[in-house]
C-alpha cells in the first residue's frame, strides 16, 4: 500500500470563490478519503427573526446567498404568505417567475464561467462572464440592483415591468440565445473541455436518490426532480420539461445547466407572451401565526423554507435548508477515487453555494 | 516604485459574506470592467498579492484564516474591506456568530460601501488603495533607508 498523505484543500483556494476545507486523504495521485470541514461563512441568520419584524426579515432572507437571491426572498414571502393565507395577484406571480428564471440564468452562466476557470479556459470564463452582464442589466433596470434586489416583499412585488419593457427583454434573450449558442457549443463539443469532464466523478442514479442530491446535480444523474413542477409561481402555466441527463459525470452535469439556461429563456419568454394586467401587490394585515412550509427550485435545486408565526411581529422560527446542503453528501461519495487533479472540477460541478448552506 | 502601483496584484477571500460582494469583485475582471487592462491581476497566492479584498463581517472561524492571508502578504500593503458587511457587520451585524467588520481583525486602509458594493466602487476602492500603498512604499522605504544608515554606522564602530 502507498503511503498516505493528508492534503488541505481551501478554505482559500483560487477555485473558490468562497470558503470550504476539504481533507483530502491521498494514495498517490488518488483521493481515498475527502473530510469536508465548513462553518467559515455561517452568520447565524436565522436567529435575527428575534431581532427583525416579519416584513423586514425578507432583506435578510435575500442575503442567505447573492447569487440566488431573488429566489430565497421569494421563498420567504411564500411561505409567509401560505402562512397568512394570502392571495399574491397573477402579475406579481408572472413577474416572480420572470425574476427568478433571469436569476437561474445568471446563476447558471456565473457557473459555467467558473468551470471554464476552473479547468483552466481562461477566454472562455470571459467571454461568458461577459454574456452574464447583459442579465445583470435587464436586472438593474427592472429591480434597481445587480445582485442583491429587494423586489420581492409578502403580497407581491414591489415594482411593476411596463409590457413595453417585457417585450424588450424578451427580445434581449432572443438575441442572447444566438449568442450564447456560439459558447456553449464550445462547452459541449471542444475536445480538451471534453477531456476535462467525460467520464470524470460518475454518481449513479442510485446514488444520487441514496445521498439525496438534489437539482441539477441530482437531473445529471438521471433523476428526474424538478419543483417547479407543482405549479407554484406562474410555473403551473407555462409548459416545461424537466431536463434530466443519464450520465451523471461532470459533463452531464454542464449539459443539463446548459440545456437549462435554453429552457429558462423559453420559460420568460412564454411568460412575457402569457402575463396578465392588474396590480402586482395586495396589502397584507395581521401577522403570522401558523406553520407552513414552502419548496422552490433554486438554480442549485431544491430549496425548503420553514416559518413558523407567533400572532406577533416577530417570528418564532424561520428555517432555510439550501441545495447545496442535500448535495455536499452526494460531492463527499464522489471524491474518493479521483485523482487530485479533478477535484476541483468535481466540487465545481456541484456548484457550491456554501453561503446559502451555512447562512 | 511605480510598478506597484501600476500593476497592483490582488487577493480576494470570503470573510462570511453573502456571496453577492465576491461575485462583483469576480465581475470587477471581466470584459465589461476589466481591471486587468490597469495591470490589476487576481492571484491566488497572498505572497504574490498587494492589495487584500476582504468581503463579509468576519464570523469567529474566519478570523484566523483572514489574518493568516494578512500575515502572508509580503509588505508594503494595503487591505480594502468590500460591501457594507466588512465594513460595519451591515445586515447582520447583530447575529451571534459575526465580529462585525474587518477592521477588528486586521487594519482595513479602504472602505468601501454598498449592498451589493457595485464593481465601479470596488475599482474606485482599489484605485483608492494604491494611494495608501504608495505611502506606505515610501514609509518602508525611509524606514529600510534609515536601517541602512544605522548598520553602517554600526559598522564603522567596529
Amino acid at each position: 500500500m502507498a503511503k498516505r498523505t493528508i492534503i488541505p484543500f481551501g478554505p482559500q483556494h483560487p477555485v473558490l470563490p468562497e470558503p470550504i476545507h476539504l481533507d483530502l486523504v491521498m494514495e498517490d495521485e488518488t483521493v481515498v478519503e475527502a473530510i469536508p470541514s465548513i462553518g467559515f461563512i455561517h452568520r447565524g441568520l436565522e436567529k435575527l427573526v428575534e431581532k427583525n419584524e416579519w416584513p423586514e426579515m425578507v432583506y435578510v432572507i435575500e442575503r442567505v446567498c447573492g447569487i440566488c437571491s431573488f429566489g430565497h426572498g421569494w421563498g420567504y414571502c411564500k411561505t409567509i404568505e401560505g402562512n397568512m393565507g394570502v392571495e399574491v395577484p397573477p402579475r406579481a406571480e408572472y413577474l416572480r417567475t420572470i425574476w427568478a428564471e433571469l436569476g437561474r440564468i445568471h446563476s447558471h452562466l456565473l457557473w459555467l464561467g467558473l468551470t471554464a476557470d476552473g479547468f483552466g479556459f481562461e477566454s472562455l470564463f470571459m467571454h461568458t462572464w461577459k454574456i452574464r452582464e447583459t442579465i445583470l442589466d435587464i436586472f438593474e433596470e427592472t429591480t434597481g440592483g445587480r445582485v442583491i434586489f429587494s423586489i420581492c416583499k409578502v403580497g407581491g412585488v414591489r415594482k411593476d415591468i411596463s409590457n413595453e419593457k417585457l417585450s424588450e427583454i424578451s427580445e434581449i434573450i432572443g438575441n442572447l440565445k444566438v449568442e450564447l449558442s456560439e459558447l456553449t457549443d464550445v462547452f459541449l463539443n471542444d475536445v480538451s473541455v471534453k477531456n476535462r469532464l467525460v467520464g470524470v466523478g460518475v454518481m449513479t442514479k442510485e446514488e444520487a436518490v441514496e445521498f439525496g442530491a438534489v437539482g441539477p446535480t441530482a437531473r445529471a444523474s438521471g433523476v428526474d426532480n424538478d419543483v417547479r413542477r407543482d405549479g407554484h409561481g406562474a410555473y403551473g402555466e407555462l409548459s416545461f420539461v424537466p431536463i434530466v441527463e443519464a450520465e451523471g459525470d461532470c459533463y452531464a452535469r454542464c449539459k443539463v445547466r446548459i440545456r437549462e439556461i435554453f429552457q429558462s429563456m423559453n420559460l420568460i419568454r412564454q411568460a412575457v407572451k402569457q402575463i396578465p394586467c392588474g396590480a402586482v401587490s395586495v396589502v397584507v394585515k395581521g401577522n403570522p401565526s401558523g406553520e407552513y412550509v414552502g419548496r422552490m427550485e433554486q438554480p442549485r435545486g431544491e430549496a425548503y423554507y420553514y416559518s413558523k408565526g407567533s400572532g406577533t411581529k416577530f417570528l418564532e422560527r424561520i428555517r432555510v435548508r439550501t441545495p447545496t446542503a442535500a448535495n455536499i453528501p452526494a460531492l463527499v461519495h464522489l471524491l474518493p477515487g479521483c485523482d487530485l487533479a479533478d477535484v476541483p472540477m468535481l466540487v465545481l460541478t456541484i456548484d457550491p453555494c456554501i453561503s446559502c448552506t451555512e447562512r | 516604485m511605480a510598478y506597484i502601483t501600476k500593476s497592483p496584484w490582488l487577493i480576494h477571500y470570503d470573510g462570511s459574506s453573502c456571496n453577492g460582494c465576491d461575485i462583483e469583485v469576480l465581475a470587477c475582471l471581466t470584459p465589461m470592467y476589466d481591471v486587468e487592462r490597469f495591470g490589476v491581476i487576481n492571484t491566488g497566492n497572498p505572497k504574490h498579492a498587494d492589495i487584500f479584498l476582504v468581503t463579509g463581517s468576519v464570523n469567529e472561524q474566519n478570523i484566523p484564516v483572514v489574518q493568516q492571508i494578512y500575515e502572508q502578504m509580503p509588505s508594503p500593503k494595503v487591505v480594502v474591506a468590500v460591501g457594507i458587511c466588512a465594513c460595519s457587520g451591515g445586515v447582520f451585524k447583530d447575529c451571534y456568530n459575526i465580529i462585525g467588520g474587518v477592521d477588528k481583525v486586521i487594519p482595513v486602509d479602504v472602505y468601501v460601501p454598498g449592498c451589493a458594493a457595485r464593481p465601479e466602487a470596488i475599482i474606485d476602492g482599489v484605485v483608492k488603495g494604491l494611494g495608501a500603498l504608495e505611502k506606505k512604499q515610501k514609509n518602508l522605504d525611509t524606514v529600510l533607508t534609515l536601517e541602512k544608515v544605522a548598520r553602517e554606522e554600526a559598522e564603522e564602530y567596529d
